[in-house]
């Protein structure tokens, strides 16, 4: 099914496929912290082009004046009372752990502290 | 690999089934049975479960035998065999999403839906196949290997719910749970020739649902008919205050209102219909393939001859559906599938620090689909990217409710394909994912727009293959839609007695 | 102890500084520059429960025992949000002045093990409470830009090495605190000092304990404070590079970090150079600030609206009742207690001593303590001393005491029934278990030393010190002292100093 309307992509400055690069999903894969060979990034870069293509078909539509939907639901102010519920079996939570020691869950040394 | 169907299954509906336990007419035990025996003989063949709980239903369903032996009413689902899609969390019973990733976790607790499937009787007898993380359209991406379409073994049974949806029509069980975010329940129903509901977003709690897009996202029944589904849906909705999201309401009587006209087999199709008035809309049709086209058109005239006023629409807003869905999607799983880390819960793959091990474990952890789907949504919501991608795709949402809105001042209920085509063979589209995402391309408008669904087959296509009928309403209008739906499948019944 | 909190007193030991005017602040002086200072203050909000379940809030239970599905992050687990820490941030929102605006969540995404989800939840371009000020003791205003809600992360130990993250081989990690709420309160760079940096966080935490909704100790972690530093030429309009400095865990840290980060950036600006802008850590031992470590994508959050919670608007009435929940101010009781002492008189000290235990009292809560000792008939100096210095040094457990009890101590004491070290020890014992002061003093064997007894026990130590006693004589007062010391001795402190002082007098006539 195609859109049906003329589809200015570069509207917002997108260009097919070359909207991502192998660096580009390079860097998207670090952010998502997915180790990725040089292969899978190509392969992954090209097939990933394609879909954001198709996604720049958005563009057609003009949504200037639109306000985002962030949720289809009209619901304001959901909110429980401040009223304690029973915790986990630190045992049972602990099991469920790749690693843990001293009742904590333990993981290789951190680099990176910024945050 | 051999194409029709294998060993027939269990073929009685879960009403029959509920009422027989209540009365005390038949064992839920000795139902249990018949249909373990029907997953023995099937699902080598079909692979729609992941992990079956036969000791668990075999004392659940004793349990449910003693009630109705004090006199007790055990509920609607009385010894109903029910399974179980695997990303549903089930306390103390290993959740795996058909993923690598989630090792053998076993959440410490039930999903809502869950909790109230069996406070109704049900007698769950296992987790069913899905794409990872419910991301796909085929079944393939399972960690598990793919499950297959039990009308034509060499065909895909839809998904991402199609384990859930194979189960239910090899008639392994009568009623499955599946998930829908943009059409994971309706298109493996579809596929598989049962029917499958997508509720109103908020209507089903989704506490204890592994998340995949979290604005999206519905539990919805399968069934092998329109009431079951109904009877289903009334013990799975109502609020629940453990989900923000859920929506607050009385719980619904929709199998009663159908059952109430059903006195004599089938509803008589003047009484559910007439009156209302019925849009086909052509973005929903259009682009579909012929045969399944002709099934939508067939479905409408039936409506029409119940006495239902039957017109074209057209909604282009819907067309760009798909661009949107699969930005938005993609953008809430990258966030909801951060969680996958190696650290709390699942596999690890150890590394010379945490970073490292983070990435090892995802790449090890996450197949091909869920790490294209995390790459794509890291993207559009990252710095630079986010107006032109995940802003404008909610823009378009916006765009989309509001075309609906105004086509719902006319029509009662809108009409459409599920999928553009029936069932497609095994890898056919695994290594081309665009493909593979066109297949979603009539059920994501209703997802995009919270608002409820339902795919019921309407006979067969040309290729022997069942084609299913969208039945499309506004928020909450699950009532109508399911009336609706139950015409289409009276119509299609009179078509098409027994699918061979 | 005064402008600090229990916190300083607790563990840095410090001078009674009333926020300005310690060490630092006296010799600030940085040239031809302007120090420009803004404070982001995450506060923990005093709930019983998390922000999005129903596990305790509790600081110092054992590791990983309040946890649950949602504050793991576990898989199909979902948030709801916690009805008081709306409030509480609609309380410090309202103390500071702000406009309650209608507000959503957003997901800020990136990966750390002490964030179970690996996003964290909190309010991003629209926050709760938007705009405001805070009028510091001195009279300055440093504005608010905003004050939002967001979950606190949980903890990360680093084993193994020197227990710094640097040459750790492994961390734990401890999920209890994740998930509790925290409002953060943003001021607008308005702040030209560390001495006003420190003034601004005492006043804040003073306000934060007064709403209830926190309760100030930065030792705990409940308060933590980061600053965004920068400098500029004194009537330069434009704003520096900043850096922004984290891990101020007091207000002695807070004014040592900036004090060292302001002269780091003049130093470099006055060579030619140019400041980086980064993310600093102040390491306490070295006094120093230091870059941290930073990744091309460690600042792409990738924020994007929270899709399993719905938006938040606390309608008027509910806005109203906080409001009308509100006691009075820090700057308003302080100026309550002033008056109150002011129309009494009495014994207090300068205005100096007695302006800043005025600032303690209040700043702990324990002003209410001073007023009913006072209003019934209590000297407002003894009132004052002790519930600045005793009272206050007994922390969270000061708040507690019975008002009653503690008039009733200070009476007892002003009547020579207790002497001052006895009245001391009623008290701490008062502030552990509680209970009567008159019974607690029977118990401990305080019993008020008649003239007889002490008269004995002055003329035992007179005569065993005949070359004090003899330079006593001959004019030399400061050994009034020395004797009080060996009665105080000899009597274990049932004694009360004036009344010795009184004997030695009548000894010596």
């Amino acid at each position: 099914m195609s859109a049906g309307l003329d589809q200015p992509a570069e509207r917002a400055g997108l260009t097919g496929s070359a909207a991502l690069t192998s660096e580009v999903a390079a860097y998207v894969a670090r952010l998502a912290r997915i180790e990725l060979s040089a292969g899978e990034l190509d392969r992954f870069a090209k097939q990933l082009g394609a879909v954001l293509e198709h996604a720049s078909q958005v563009n057609a539509l003009d949504t200037g004046d639109v306000e985002p939907t962030a949720h289809p639901l009209p619901l304001r102010n959901v909110l429980r009372k401040d009223e304690p519920r029973p915790s986990l079996e630190r045992d049972a939570v602990l099991a469920e752990a790749p690693a843990s020691e001293d009742g904590c869950f333990k993981v290789p040394r951190i680099l990176a502290e910024e945050r | 690999m051999t194409t029709g169907s294998p060993t027939p299954g269990v073929t009685r509906s879960a009403h029959e089934i509920a009422r027989a336990v209540r009365n005390g007419d038949e064992s839920a035990l000795s139902v249990l049975q018949e249909h373990l025996e029907a997953i023995g003989s099937i699902d080598g063949e079909v692979h729609a479960f992941i992990t079956l709980l036969d000791d668990q239903a075999r004392s659940d369903a004793a349990e449910v035998d003693r009630r109705v032996a004090a006199g007790e009413d055990p509920g609607p689902l009385a010894g109903v065999p029910v399974a179980l899609k695997d990303n549903l969390c089930t306390s103390g019973v290993p959740t795996t999403c058909a993923s690598h990733i989630l090792g053998s976790w076993r959440p410490p607790y039930d999903a809502t839906v869950v909790e109230r499937v069996r406070a109704a009787g049900a007698v769950i007898v296992g987790k069913t196949n899905m794409d990872e993380f419910a991301m796909g359209s085929s079944t393939e991406t399972s960690a598990f290997g793919p499950t297959c379409n039990p009308l034509d073994l060499s065909r895909v049974p839809g998904g991402s719910s199609g384990g859930s949806a194979a189960a239910v029509a090899a008639g392994m069980v009568p009623l499955a749970l599946g998930s829908d975010t943009g059409g994971s329940v309706r298109q493996p129903a579809a596929y598989c020739g049962v029917v499958g509901v997508k509720p109103t977003y908020g209507a089903v709690s989704r506490y204890g649902l592994v998340a995949f897009a979290s604005s999206l996202d519905q539990v919805g029944p399968i069934a092998r008919s329109v009431a079951d589904a109904a009877l289903l849906l009334d013990v799975i909705g109502g609020h629940d205050a453990l989900d923000s999201t859920s929506l607050d309401r009385p719980p619904s009587r929709y199998a009663e209102s159908l059952c109430l006209l059903d006195a004599g087999g089938h509803a008589p199709g003047e009484e559910l219909v007439a009156g209302l008035h019925v849009g086909i809309v052509e973005e929903l049709v259009a682009g579909a393939d012929p045969l399944v086209a002709r099934s939508v058109r067939a479905a409408a005239e039936s409506l029409a001859s119940y006495g239902a006023t039957v017109d074209d629409v057209s909604i282009p807003e819907l067309a760009y559906g798909l661009p949107a869905y699969y930005l938005i999607a993609p953008a809430e799983a990258s966030s909801n599938l951060a969680r996958y880390d190696g650290v709390r819960y699942g596999s690890r793959v150890d590394g010379p620090d945490v970073e490292a091990m983070n990435r090892a474990t995802r790449a090890a952890g996450f197949g091909d689909e869920v790490k294209r789907r995390i790459m794509l949504g890291t993207y559009a919501l990252s710095a630079g990217y986010y107006d032109a991608y995940y802003g404008k795709a909610q823009r378009v949402r916006t765009l989309i409710i509001d075309a609906f809105s105004a086509a719902y001042q006319r029509f009662d209920v809108l009409l459409g394909a599920t999928a553009p085509t029936t069932a497609f063979p095994m890898g056919a589209k695994v290594d081309d994912p665009l493909s593979m995402y066109l297949s979603d391309v009539c059920t994501v408008p209703s997802s995009l727009a919270g608002h409820p669904a339902i795919s019921v087959p309407f006979g067969r296509a040309e290729d022997g293959l069942p084609a299913g009928v969208q039945v499309l309403a506004p928020a909450l209008g699950e009532s109508v839609m399911l009336k609706v739906a139950a015409a289409v499948e009276a119509a299609g019944a009179s078509i098409a007695p027994e699918p061979k | 102890m005064t402008g600090d909190g229990a916190g300083d007193q607790v563990s840095g030991g410090e001078s009674q500084v009333s926020g300005a005017g310690d060490q630092v602040s006296g010799g600030e002086s940085y040239g031809d520059f302007e120090p420009v200072i803004g404070l982001e203050v995450h506060c923990e909000l005093r709930t019983r429960t998390k922000l999005f379940c129903g596990c305790p809030n509790s600081f110092g239970d054992a590791p990983n025992t309040n946890v649950c599905p949602v504050c793991l992050g576990l898989p199909g687990s979902l948030p709801v949000l916690n009805a008081k820490a709306v409030e509480l941030a609609m309380r410090i929102g309202t103390a500071l002045h702000c406009d309650i605006r209608p507000s959503s969540f957003h997901r800020k995404n990136y990966f750390y093990p002490d964030m179970p989800k690996d996003y964290q939840v909190s309010q991003y371009d629209e926050p709760i409470n938007v705009g405001g000020w805070l009028e510091l003791p001195d009279g300055s205003r440093v504005g608010i830009v905003r004050a939002h809600i967001e979950e606190d992360t949980g903890k990360t130990t680093h084993a193994g090495g020197t227990g710094r993250i640097h040459g750790s081989s492994y961390s734990l990690v401890d999920y209890n605190r994740a998930g509790v709420p925290l409002v953060e309160i943003v001021s607008e760079p308005d702040i030209r000092s560390a001495a006003q940096a420190r003034l601004y966080a005492a006043e804040l935490r003073a306000i934060l304990v007064a709403t209830g909704a926190s309760d100030g100790r930065m030792e705990e972690g409940s308060m933590r404070v980061d600053a965004n530093v920068s400098v500029r030429r004194r009537g330069a309009s434009e704003l520096g590079t900043r850096c922004e400095v984290k891990n101020l865990n007091s207000l002695r840290s807070l004014t040592r970090a900036i004090d060292y980060e302001v002269r780091r950036q003049v130093g470099i600006i006055e060579k030619g150079g140019a400041v980086a802008q980064e993310t600093r850590h102040f390491d306490e031992a070295q006094g120093a600030t230091v870059a941290m470590r930073s990744k091309e994508e460690a600042f792409d959050y990738r924020y994007f609206p929270e899709p399993d919670l719905v938006p938040l608007a606390p309608d008027a009435a509910w806005q109203s009742e906080v409001a009308a929940s509100l006691g009075p101010m820090p700057a308003e009781r302080r100026s309550r207690v002033s008056e109150l002492i002011g129309a009494r008189g009495g014994t207090a000290g300068d205005g100096a001593t007695s302006a800043s235990q005025i600032a303690t009292v209040v700043e702990l809560g324990l002003d209410g303590l001073v007023e009913a000792a006072v209003t019934s008939g209590v000297d407002p100096g003894l009132a004052l001393a002790r519930a600045a210095n005793e009272a206050a040094a007994g922390g969270d457990a000061a708040r507690g005491l019975d008002p009653a009890g503690f008039t009733a101590l200070l009476k007892l004491e002003a009547a020579r029934k207790l002497s001052a070290t006895q009245a001391k020890a009623v008290l701490a014992e008062m502030l552990l278990h509680g209970g009567d002061p008159a019974t607690i003093a029977r118990a401990k064997g305080f019993e008020v030393m008649d003239e007889g007894e002490l008269a004995t026990v002055v003329r035992q130590v007179v005569d065993e010190s005949p070359g004090e006693w003899h330079r006593y004589l001959e004019g030399e007062e400061k050994l009034a002292q020395f004797f009080v010391g060996k009665v105080m001795k000899a009597t274990r402190g049932r004694a009360d100093g004036k009344a010795v002082i009184a004997a030695l007098d009548r000894l010596r006539s």
